[in-house]
């Protein structure tokens, strides 16, 4: 279990990142957190010839948060994120979603942007980038472009990077007033990768659902989002309509997702849990939009 | 008075030196070693049909590419079979490195010595090797069918057939009143220590000596072995096991493929060589246990006694059996736990497949033989609506019955005969701290909130410390420190405290003196190993003698320089005095003087041996005949029969009523494993049986595909329990001292396993309502379980509970 010879290079700045990535072509990976890539090159699944390590690089590693959105640098850590205050008032279903990655140990190296590149069906953040409308930020040899999350991942572990392209941060989009979010997952071990997760954000205008959608994990092959307005819209929570609606919305969601079975558990069972999870989770979602509202 | 050091919760002695990075494991030995690494088969069953290296000889710093046919004499011959067994008939090793056939993924082909791993590893990826696939057998089931053939000159996969009978079975069963079938599968599972194995080898040419280290649970055995396979001299082998990261039975296995073939190359190189195992490679080369099909019929009466029990077994052994048929026979055997069955009658098929080898993982086959027992016991409570504790008492060896024979052979193929054990007593402790009798009314207020919650019991009996033997040794030093050492091995236990806290007992000298050394055959060249929870049974009984030696050489000679009688003197806190006169005193460092009379005072302690005069004869030697210079102690230790520690746990789980997540929300653990030595080391070592148990009950499988594959071999798939999926473990303890060791001592190292599947197993039953056979269980299992109950595939529990009975029961046709 140990990699195949690379050459490892160590960029100061975007602009030599992109220079070495743009030389190395598709010799080259970007090293982040390492916490996805160093496994899979012990493991000699893959054996790049280069190595770009973004770790030294300047002025990626601040969160900022903006009346639109969270902007997070390609080296904040997924810890970094997880315990950022402005960003929990901002947007606190990333803290929600993120004590769900791995575990402490990982987070402190794994990135959050490096995980949405690792574009695992499995990650969670990739799920939350979707569900916030999210966007990421790119530069490359011919400068900079921002790609609409659903234009970003094309399938598993496939996004629509350019391998001379880094990505130099996501914005995670910020929620109307009186939205209340919620995430919860089902992993055979705590910090394990879920064999089913689902977030979702209820906003509530006047006492009723004005909006609703839903995310995945594990259970569709790329980030999805599914409008649960269909089903909550117009409903006041807590009633016995909410009852009901809620109902729908696990409906909906069970013929939405396409999960596939693996050792751990079945693709019926996966679909089962994710919309018993949609169930508990959305109760918690319109409880906290009632609390902003 | 010399505090009392044997029975206190002394904290671990090698903790602050293990904790603050201060240990020396294999790897990080020999930072000048070359490096080896393996080519090992990608298939489950093939025959080998060319190697070419051709491609790897010029990476730059490989220094050699061995084969099979690079291999001379003994090296290339099949890897020894440890334990052989009359009804082993059919046993099968593996060579070092393969020769023409592969019998599982991960058998060594190509060994490859390199500047370092990488360049190994590289060198590895540019071996082609050519393979004719052969079909191959995967699973017990496939196994016992024998249409395809694992070795082809073993018929039916079949490595061993045994029978042991007690009592006409037969008879029994034909006049029990009522007779149940059970039919139960275990699953594989293995040690996983947090280190792997590992070999690091030095030859010193001008002495013709080789110095290895192994990551070993057995330096002596894995010494004879390596001296045997490379024709030395055994007095030209040194072999010492530095700090071990766990073993758990894996590393008593001797001598690995890389045990042989690391220290060959040191020698042919004429360099130091290391290999330390990575996870992947522990994965699909190391070893495995547990697999077993499961058939048992049981004959009882109306009341729940047992009247006949016959069992069957078939047990997964993997492609080669080099450490014989251990697990089934301690299946056998230990299945009977605390009970009486009447007649008993065992049977077990031992199976090869084209998978990893099989050898003793901690509980030693006893996880499922209490698995199978513990079942049955649940299903004639069922049976009879009485309550499952009720029938297990009802069948108990009570402590009047002491010694207990059962008429059958044990593992060391002597009686198996339980020495003491207060079941009853055990029992009632472990009832009253899992509040048994109140569980009725704990159920009904979770069942009014929505929650399905299950009580769950088991119970073990588990013969610890088999012989032959084990020696210790002990010399005290002029300076008063006192240096022991046994030739077994250490892999985490505490050796060092609890060894310690012997000799300070015994010996009557501060904790803080003794210096405990085990697993180096240059300190001890005779020892056995560290496995079958033997080691404070077996070295602390040996060290205990020991102590008792030096201690009445030190009073001898004391006596004489003081001129009393050794019967007037005791030794505390590090000093020989007159009892009643503690001025009239000598250290142990002094009379470590005295008792090597040389000629030259190096330090204090000489000088000060001066003004002993002592009873100085000049027509007598310096050394009396009957003495030998030095203050030193050794004995060896040799039982009869093992000595057979017991446990009881409950559990009780949740189940989610939709997605079936199983949750343990307390585990309750009765112990007695006799006399403790330390009882904080004894809580530890249960607390790590029990997190392993719970990962064999609800995590840990070995997920072979048709093809031999294993789908599972990394941390990410195989899923050990983290902190987070452990328990708190509620741990109470029984002393039933043992009658056969000076120490009154029984084994404690393997017993927090042993029953947890069955207890999970019970729990998770009571809860659901429907039987539980096959374990581990997984929610998805469970939910698909709850499915087929639901189809009627599988039948309700005829109670609804454990303690609420719906009804009396009116007696029902057998089931068998
Ligand atoms: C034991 C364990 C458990 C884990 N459990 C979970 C879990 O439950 N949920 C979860 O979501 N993740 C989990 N992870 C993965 C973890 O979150 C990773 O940190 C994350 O997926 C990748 O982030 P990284 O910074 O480590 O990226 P790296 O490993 O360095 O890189 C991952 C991939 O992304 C590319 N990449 C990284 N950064 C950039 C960039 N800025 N621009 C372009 N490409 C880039 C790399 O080239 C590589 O292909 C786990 C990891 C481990 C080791």
């Amino acid at each position: 279990m140990k990699p195949a010879p690379f050459e490892h290079h160590a960029p100061l700045t975007v602009e030599q990142a992109v220079s070495v990535l743009s030389e190395v072509g598709h010799e080259g990976k970007v090293l982040a957190g390492g916490q996805s890539l160093i496994p899979i090159l012990n493991m000699r699944l893959a054996s790049p010839a280069h190595l770009v390590d973004i770790n030294r690089v300047a002025g990626l590693d601040s969160v900022e948060v903006t009346p639109e959105a969270v902007r997070v640098g390609a080296l904040v850590r997924h810890a970094g994120l997880e315990r950022s205050e402005e960003a929990f008032a901002a947007l606190p279903l990333l803290r929600q979603a993120l004590v769900n990655v791995a575990h402490p140990a990982i987070r402190n190296r794994g990135t959050t942007v490096g995980s949405i590149a690792h574009a695992d069906a499995a990650g969670e953040m990739p799920a939350i980038l979707a569900l916030t409308d999210g966007v990421v930020e790119v530069a490359g040899p011919s400068g900079s472009r921002e790609i609409e999350w659903p234009d970003f991942f094309l399938g598993a572990l496939e996004t629509s990077l350019a391998a001379e392209e880094l990505a130099v941060a996501v914005r995670f989009g910020r929620f109307p007033v009186g939205t209340g979010t919620a995430f919860t997952e089902a992993a055979r071990r705590h910090g394990d990768y879920a064999m089913a997760g689902v977030g979702v954000a209820v906003t509530v205008t006047d006492g009723v659902v004005s909006a609703a959608r839903a995310s995945f994990v594990s259970v569709t092959d790329v980030p999805s989002v599914l409008d649960l307005g269909p089903a909550l819209g117009g409903v006041e929570p807590g009633t016995a309509a909410w009852d009901e609606a809620v109902e729908d919305a696990a409906e909906a969601v069970r013929e939405h997702v396409d999960p596939e079975g693996d050792i751990h558990a079945s693709a019926d069972y996966r679909r089962m849990l994710v919309t018993e999870l949609t169930r508990r989770v959305l109760p918690q979602a319109a409880d906290r939009a009632g609390a902003t509202a | 008075m010399t505090t009392q050091m044997f029975g206190a919760p002394i904290r671990r002695k090698e903790d602050p030196r293990l904790l603050t990075g201060g240990g020396r494991y294999l790897d990080d030995l020999g930072h000048d070693a070359l490096a080896a690494a393996f080519v090992r088969s990608p298939h489950a069953h093939a025959r080998i049909v060319d190697i070419d290296a051709s491609d790897a000889v010029d990476v730059e710093g490989v220094v050699g590419i061995y084969v099979h046919e690079d291999l001379p004499g003994r090296v290339g011959e099949p890897l020894p079979l440890l334990i052989p067994h009359p009804t082993l008939t059919h046993g099968r090793t593996g060579y070092a490195l393969a020769k023409d056939e592969v019998n599982h993924v991960g058998e060594p082909i190509v060994m490859v010595v390199a500047s370092d791993r990488y360049v190994a590893e590289d060198a590895c990826q540019r071996i082609r090797v050519t393979y004719e696939q052969l079909p191959v057998v995967v699973g017990i089931e496939a196994a016992r069918a024998g249409e395809l053939l694992v070795h082809d000159d073993v018929p039916d996969n079949v490595a061993a057939h045994m029978l042991q009978e007690v009592g006409d079975v037969e008879a029994a069963m034909a006049a029990a009143p009522r007779t149940l079938t059970l039919d139960l599968d275990i699953e594989r599972s293995a040690c996983m220590p947090m280190e792997g194995k590992g070999v690091y080898a030095r030859w010193d040419r001008d002495r013709g000596e080789l110095r290895m280290y192994s990551s070993t649970q057995t330096s002596t055995g894995v010494r004879a072995a390596v001296a045997a396979k490379l024709d030395l001299p055994l007095a030209k082998v040194e072999c010492i096991a530095p700090d071990v990261g766990g073993g758990f039975g894996v590393k008593i296995v001797h001598p690995w493929p890389e045990e042989v073939l690391v220290p060959w190359a040191a020698i042919r190189l004429g360099r130091p060589v290391k290999w330390a195992e990575d996870r992947r490679e522990h994965f699909i080369s190391a070893a495995h246990e547990r697999g077993q099909l499961q058939q048992v019929t049981v004959g009882f009466d109306d009341e729940g006694h047992l009247l006949a029990l016959d069992v069957k077994l078939w047990h997964d052994n993997g492609a080669y059996t080099p450490y014989g048929i251990i697990v089934p026979i301690i299946t056998s055997t230990q299945l009977l736990g605390p009970y009486k069955p009447g007649t008993y009658r065992c049977e077990f098929w031992s199976l090869y497949t084209n998978t990893v080898l099989v050898t003793p993982y901690r509980g030693a086959g006893r996880p499922q033989g209490c698995f199978a027992m513990e079942r049955t016991m649940d299903a004639i409570a069922d049976e009879l609506g009485l309550d499952r504790a009720e029938v297990r008492s009802r069948n108990f060896i009570l402590p009047t019955e002491m010694p207990w024979d059962h008429g059958l052979l044990f593992q060391d193929g002597r009686p198996l005969k339980y020495d003491s054990g207060d079941f009853p007593a055990s029992l009632a402790k472990l009832k009253s701290l899992v509040g048994w009798d109140d569980f009725a009314d704990y159920r009904r207020q979770a069942e009014a909130e929505g929650r399905k919650v299950g009580l769950g019991i088991g119970c073990y009996v588990e013969g610890t410390g088999v012989g032959p033997y084990e020696g210790g040794h002990i010399q005290i030093e002029t300076s008063g420190r006192v240096n022991v050492s046994t030739g077994l091995t250490s892999q985490g236990q505490g050796h060092e405290t609890v060894f310690a806290q012997i000799v300070a007992q015994e010996l009557g000298v501060r904790m803080e003196d003794v210096f405990v050394t085990t697993g180096d055959t240059r300190k001890m060249a005779y020892a056995v190993g560290t496995f079958a929870s033997r080691a404070a049974v077996m070295s602390g009984s040996a060290i205990a003698l020991a102590a008792r030696n030096v201690r009445a050489k030190a009073l001898r000679i004391a006596a004489d320089a003081l001129e009393v009688s050794p019967d007037d003197l005791e030794i505390v806190e590090g000093t020989v005095r007159v009892k009643g006169a503690p001025a009239t005193s000598m250290s142990l460092g002094t009379v470590s003087v005295l008792s090597n009379p040389l000629r030259y005072a190096f330090d204090e302690a000489a000088q000060a041996a001066t003004q002993f005069a002592g009873t100085f004869d000049p027509d007598k030697p310096p050394v009396a005949d009957d003495e030998e210079p030095g203050l030193e102690g050794k004995d060896f230790y040799s039982p009869t029969q093992a000595t057979f520690a017991n446990g009881m746990h409950a559990a009780i789980v949740e189940t989610d009523p939709v997605t079936a997540e199983i949750k343990i929300l307390r585990y309750c653990v009765i112990h007695d494993c006799g006399t403790m030595i330390n009882p904080m080391i004894v809580e530890g070592q249960v607390h790590g049986g029990v997190a392993q148990g719970v990962g064999g009950a609800l995590y840990e499988r070995m997920a072979y595909d048709e093809s031999g594959q294993l789908l599972n071999a990394s941390f990410m798939d195989f899923l050990m329990p983290y902190a987070s999926e452990v328990p708190t473990i509620e741990a109470d303890h029984l002393e039933t001292p043992s009658p056969l060791n000076p120490l009154g001592i029984k084994g404690a190292g393997e017993a927090g396993c042993i029953p947890v599947s069955a207890v999970i197993a019970s729990a998770i039953e009571d809860a659901e309502g429907f039987p539980i056979t096959r374990m581990p269980i997984s929610p998805y299992d469970l939910w698909e379980l709850r499915r087929r109950h639901a189809d009627g595939e599988i039948p309700s529990l005829h109670r609804t509970s454990s303690t609420t009975r719906t009804s009396g029961t009116s007696s029902k046709e057998p089931t068998a």
